[in-house]
């Protein structure tokens, strides 16, 4: 699996750090997500899951590979 | 954009159901009734706003989240006057009432400030205002109003502080913004309120041009004035708009969180007695999805024919969206109960969509502070009138009390 996310849907409210943190971060300068970890182990998949469902602009795509 | 207002004019003809509706006074925290039935019913129902407007109402969570989500749906306050009356005219025109990629050019001038990470590092301050005003709350003895002494100040401090507003003005800051925020202000003095704080802003901006400190309007100018991103002027509006969202809504989430704890004990004990950050910040968003106070002003218009669900909603049509009615729909189980086991996240109380709320993460800091120690360094606080004598702004664009009276 892998996480994909649209840089310029972003608004930067942080909802992925918040559920994510191991897999998500937020740029310095602007506050745009991060994927830290691209593909995550298997036990983050379910924070992940709801990272794609809570961003509001529905910006992170958890891709099957 | 004729259309536009036409269809929007205030229509004697047609009995329409006002919005948001009126709470029961039996259950201050619930959305109001009528707007469960419209969940329940049709989804979409016209309703008449607060300045005459006629507006589709949104109540349900998917209808709440597709809209919000959809770029057919403009905020362009400009494009759309009606946007902007709603909110009784006053403000000029700042990002929350533009659309992309206006709004969002100028919205990520700001969400540095308010990253995860950011917020946490404000974390240890927003505690030892929290303690000040606690302890200065006691020293000044049982009863109070909490609202006054508590609520209130909290987020009016840690606003100046972010913002960079020097100690010696806070009380200038504090008054006129609380001028501009009361509801029963005669227009002409709000705008003067209202001018002196943009003017006072705009001086606190050259100011800080001289001499720059750790602050956000410092960073603004130093990374964005000097790039020729931002102006002057639209620092001062910035700030204004923090200002504007960030205090009475914070403020009324820690009352009225306050009194929803008190009606809970059980549920209040839950926080009080745990160490574990977790269980607190779990707590906190049950309490924005259970109590969602932005209960009216969510307002958008078609920018094309769309349709949701049954409906058809025509292009230069408005829509309200019913954040509290959204929240209490069926996507939460027993959703009508205040239940920190629940998994609360995903909740719609900071809004969805490009708009959604830039101060969410520094909210829920200042809450997950705010409301643990209260509970903790006055365990024996409580309503001092009866929960009948409490008066509810239920014709505020923020839902909440006026004033808390309690003791210990
Ligand atoms: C519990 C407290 C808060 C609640 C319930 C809340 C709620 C909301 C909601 C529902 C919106 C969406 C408005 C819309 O879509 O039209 C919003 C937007 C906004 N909020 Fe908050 N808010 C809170 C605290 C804060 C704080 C502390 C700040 C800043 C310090 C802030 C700044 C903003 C700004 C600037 C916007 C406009 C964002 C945009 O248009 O892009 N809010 N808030
Ligand atoms: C640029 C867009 C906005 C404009 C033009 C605007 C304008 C106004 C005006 C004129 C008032 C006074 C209303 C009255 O007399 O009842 C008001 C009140 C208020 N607004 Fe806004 N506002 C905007 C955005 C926001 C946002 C994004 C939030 C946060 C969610 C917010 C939160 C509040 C609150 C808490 C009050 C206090 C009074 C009440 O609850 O009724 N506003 N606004
Ligand atoms: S939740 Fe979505 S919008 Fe928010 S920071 Fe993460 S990716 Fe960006």
């Amino acid at each position: 699996m892998r996480v994909e996310l649209d840089e310029p849907k972003c608004v930067a409210a942080g909802q992925c750090v918040v559920v994510a943190p191991e897999v998500f971060d937020q740029r310095d300068e602007d506050g745009v997500a991060v994927v830290l970890e691209e593909h995550p182990a298997a036990e983050l998949l379910d924070s992940v899951r709801e990272a794609v469902a809570v961003c509001p602009a529905a910006a992170i795509r958890l891709a099957e590979l | 954009m004729s259309t536009a207002t036409d269809q929007t004019q205030p229509n004697d003809g047609t009995e329409l159901p006002d919005f948001p509706g009126t709470r029961s006074p039996r259950c201050p925290f619930d959305p109001p009734p009528v707007q469960a039935g419209w969940r329940r019913a049709d989804g979409l129902t016209q309703v008449r706003l607060g300045n005459g407007h006629i507006a589709w109402a949104v109540t349900r969570y998917d209808d709440v989240k597709q809209l919000l989500g959809d770029p057919r749906l403009s905020a362009d306050g400009h494009r759309y006057p009606q946007l902007m009356e709603t909110q009784r005219h006053g403000q000029p025109q700042a990002f929350p009432r533009m659309d992309d990629p206006e709004h969002s050019r100028i919205r990520r001038t700001l969400t540095g400030e308010f990253t995860v990470k950011r917020v946490e590092a404000m974390r240890p301050h927003v505690r030892s205002l929290v303690n000040r005003f606690l302890e200065e709350m006691i020293a000044a003895g049982s009863p109070a109003d909490l609202v006054r002494a508590y609520a209130l100040p909290i987020p009016s401090l840690v606003i100046s502080l972010l913002l960079g507003v020097p100690y010696d003005d806070h009380t200038f800051f504090q008054t006129r913004s609380a001028t501009l925020m009361r509801k029963g202000t005669p227009q002409e003095e709000r705008q003067a309120a209202s001018g002196e704080l943009f003017g006072y802003l705009l001086d606190l901006v050259k100011r800080k041009e001289r001499e720059p400190g750790d602050d956000l309007i410092s960073r603004l100018i130093t990374e964005r004035v000097v790039t020729g991103e931002l102006t002057h002027h639209d620092v001062a509006m910035n700030s204004m708009v923090i200002l504007h969202a960030g205090h009475e809504t914070t403020a009324n989430m820690i009352a009225l969180g306050t009194l929803a704890l008190l009606e809970n004990p059980r549920q209040a004990a839950r926080i009080r007695d745990t160490d574990d950050p977790k269980v607190v910040a779990g707590a906190v968003e049950e309490l924005l999805r259970y109590l969602t106070i932005a209960q009216d002003m969510l307002v958008r218009v078609a920018t094309e024919d769309i349709i949701v669900g049954d409906h058809l909603v025509r292009e230069g049509e408005m829509l309200v969206s019913g954040l509290p009615s959204a929240n209490r729909d069926v996507v939460f189980e027993t959703a009508d109960a205040l239940d920190f086991d629940r998994d609360a996240r995903g909740h719609v109380a900071f809004g969805h969509g490009v708009h959604q709320c830039l101060g969410q993460s520094l909210a829920r800091v200042e809450l997950q502070e705010a409301l643990p120690a209260l509970l903790r360094r006055l365990p024996d606080l409580r309503l001092a009138v009866p929960l009948e004598e409490v008066r509810f702004r239920h014709d505020m664009v923020v839902y909440g009390v006026h004033e808390l009276p309690v003791a210990w």
